[in-house]
């Protein structure tokens, strides 16, 4: 085991974010600073000079997207990144993406709102990721990382995602998975960018590309965006990514993602061997939803559970992925909490046992949690 | 193997090098590792909260919600440590700055170290952290003593390196005062310093 941790390097999800971005070929990074993903920032000002590159902080989130936009635009592999607040500002830029049909990776390391919120993790950001926080009928591909690790991995992979289908990838962490640190490898191959044909670097010698959202020809912008849908369905075919733990002959099934699905782990870890048969079904890939592999799971389990940091939005997607086939429960908390695994644990038994009323159940251990003040407020 | 440890104290009291450090050397040593900082929006003066979990196993929740291991540097840090606490867990407490208020009957093993005037004598009241270790390693030989020396050195490299010296120093005498204090008698696992 010792000789296997000889390549790792311990480093914050912000820091193997950056890493694997280089890594990937990723040569050009804008930004603007908020916590919790400044040591991304901060690593990526230190490693750009480093390897021929360009870090650039930007005088606002939206003109760090809309700089994104040109690097993408000239061909180059461009990553951004932001915090819940900060990635609202870029919902325009990302929508001009899809439109332009640019490759660009946005990592959002989510953190408590609505508005200016708190810095503690959160995953309230899942709806304006998922369903598209910009105008009009775009997609965003969306992966979510559960350990510093997946992180490295993913950002890798968002690369080759954006640039296969020419589409703005965005990495969802929160609070939680930037800043803590943990042993990763960078194990992948090293990266540089081929520019692409349809890159706008000067028409010398060939036909100009071009490249633009702005379809104001009658009929033109319709069939623009039927080929979206087109590209849009390939995506929900072949880049589906989940995990499922001991889902065989689970009764419960717990479904969640990112520092969520760990608590759940820990959750499964701490009641196996008391005969209660509880899975886990973690979706790596958030857009496109795991949607088939939940319906499998409906036939035969008892009933769902979504555990999340917000009042229920990947809910809302299991809910549509499971109809009725198979009651769905929820365990939340907002606004910088995080919940426990025995809080997990207890919403389980409660699902077998319904005696008391789940939201009073909720409601008393998130009083008795607020109580014990141990959610990353500010001790005096 | 599991070892879940809360270190808390002020910003500036140095738990932020201690819990990386030792998350280092642990990673080095072979386990896995997860290290949570978790801070209020100040640094320097407000508090500092950091989850270190070691294991020879996958970690799972990077949270710790009961503590093997409990270090607190300060007294609003001791006022909050009874969120994590078992019955089993090792409590250190910087004997210096905390006033002990409560009784935690069923804590069976705590040790009051006084981090801070050991580091005021040794002439840097910045090594506290480093007094603590000393103490903490020598209980719970979580990591070998050498290999934790050998990453303290190259963390303090350039115009930090005079620091060293007296890290080492700090170290040797938290091990020192919880060997005399509190396991006379008990047999250590003794472990030579180059």
């Amino acid at each position: 085991m010792k000789s296997s941790n000889n390549k790792k390097q311990l480093l914050t999800g912000n820091e193997a974010a950056a890493e694997a971005a280089i890594l990937a070929g990723c040569r050009y990074y804008y930004g603007y600073p908020i916590t919790p993903q400044n040591e991304l920032v901060n690593h990526m000002a230190i490693r750009m000079p480093q390897v021929g590159g360009t870090f650039l902080q930007a005088e606002s989130e939206i003109a760090a997207i809309y700089m994104a936009y040109g690097s993408a635009a000239a061909g180059a592999r461009v990553m951004t990144s932001s915090s819940s607040p900060g990635i609202s500002l870029m919902q325009e830029g990302i929508s001009y993406l899809a439109g332009s049909e640019l490759p660009c990776v946005i990592v959002n390391m989510q953190r408590g709102g609505p508005g200016l919120g708190d810095i503690s993790p959160s995953q309230a950001d899942y709806f304006q990721a998922v369903k598209g926080g910009g105008h009009g009928d775009y997609r965003t591909i969306v992966l979510a990382p559960a350990s510093v690790q997946e992180i490295a991995d993913l950002v890798y992979d968002a690369f080759d995602l954006a640039d296969r289908y020419r589409n703005p990838v965005m990495l969802l962490g929160d609070a939680q998975l930037g800043q803590m640190m943990e042993p990763v490898e960078l194990k992948k191959i090293p990266r540089t960018q081929q520019t692409p044909r349809w890159a706008v670097t000067g028409a010398e010698g060939r036909a100009r590309n071009i490249i633009k959202s702005f379809y104001p020809v009658k009929g033109e912008l319709e069939a623009f965006n039927i080929r979206l849908q087109r590209k849009y369905k390939v995506v929900e075919q072949k880049e589906v990514r989940y995990e499922e733990v001991n889902t065989e002959r689970a009764e419960i099934i717990l479904v969640a993602y990112g520092t969520c699905a760990r608590i759940c782990k820990e959750a499964l870890r701490r009641i196996s061997g008391t005969g209660l048969q509880i899975g886990l079904l973690r979706p790596i890939s958030l857009w496109p939803f795991p949607k088939e592999p939940l319906r499998r799971l409906a036939k035969k389990a008892k009933a769902f559970c979504v555990v999340e940091m917000s009042s229920g939005q990947m809910l809302e997607d299991v809910k549509l992925a499971v109809l009725n086939r198979c009651p769905v429960h929820f365990y939340g908390r907002m606004g910088g909490g995080v919940p426990s695994s025995k809080e997990v644990i207890k919403k389980v038994l409660n699902i077998l046992a319904p005696e008391e009323s789940t939201l009073e159940l909720e409601m008393s251990e998130i009083s008795q949690e607020l109580g014990k003040g141990l959610y990353f407020s500010t001790i005096p | 193997m599991i070892e879940r440890m809360i270190l808390i104290g002020y910003g500036g009291q140095g738990m932020m090098l201690f819990g990386r450090l030792l998350a280092r050397v642990a990673m080095l040593d072979g386990k896995q590792v997860t290290f949570f900082p978790s801070y209020g929006t100040e640094v320097r003066g407000g508090a500092a909260c950091y989850h270190l979990i070691v294991s020879t196993e996958e970690i799972f929740s990077p949270v710790v919600e009961e503590a093997d291991t409990i270090i607190v540097m300060n007294q609003p840090s001791y006022l909050k440590l009874k969120n994590y606490l078992m019955p089993s867990s090792h409590l250190f407490l910087n004997s210096s700055l905390v006033k002990e208020a409560e009784s935690f009957g069923e804590v069976k093993n705590i040790y009051r170290i006084p981090a801070t005037e050991i580091a005021n004598e040794l002439g840097n009241v910045v090594a506290s952290n480093m007094v603590m270790m000393g103490a903490y390693n020598t209980v719970k030989n979580l990591v070998p003593l050498p290999l934790f020396l050998d990453c303290l050195k190259s963390s303090l490299s350039g115009r930090k390196a005079p620091l060293f010296e007296i890290n080492k120093l700090a170290l040797l005498r938290g091990k020192e005062y919880v060997k005399k204090v509190y396991l006379k008698g008990e047999k250590t696992l003794e472990v030579s310093v180059v």
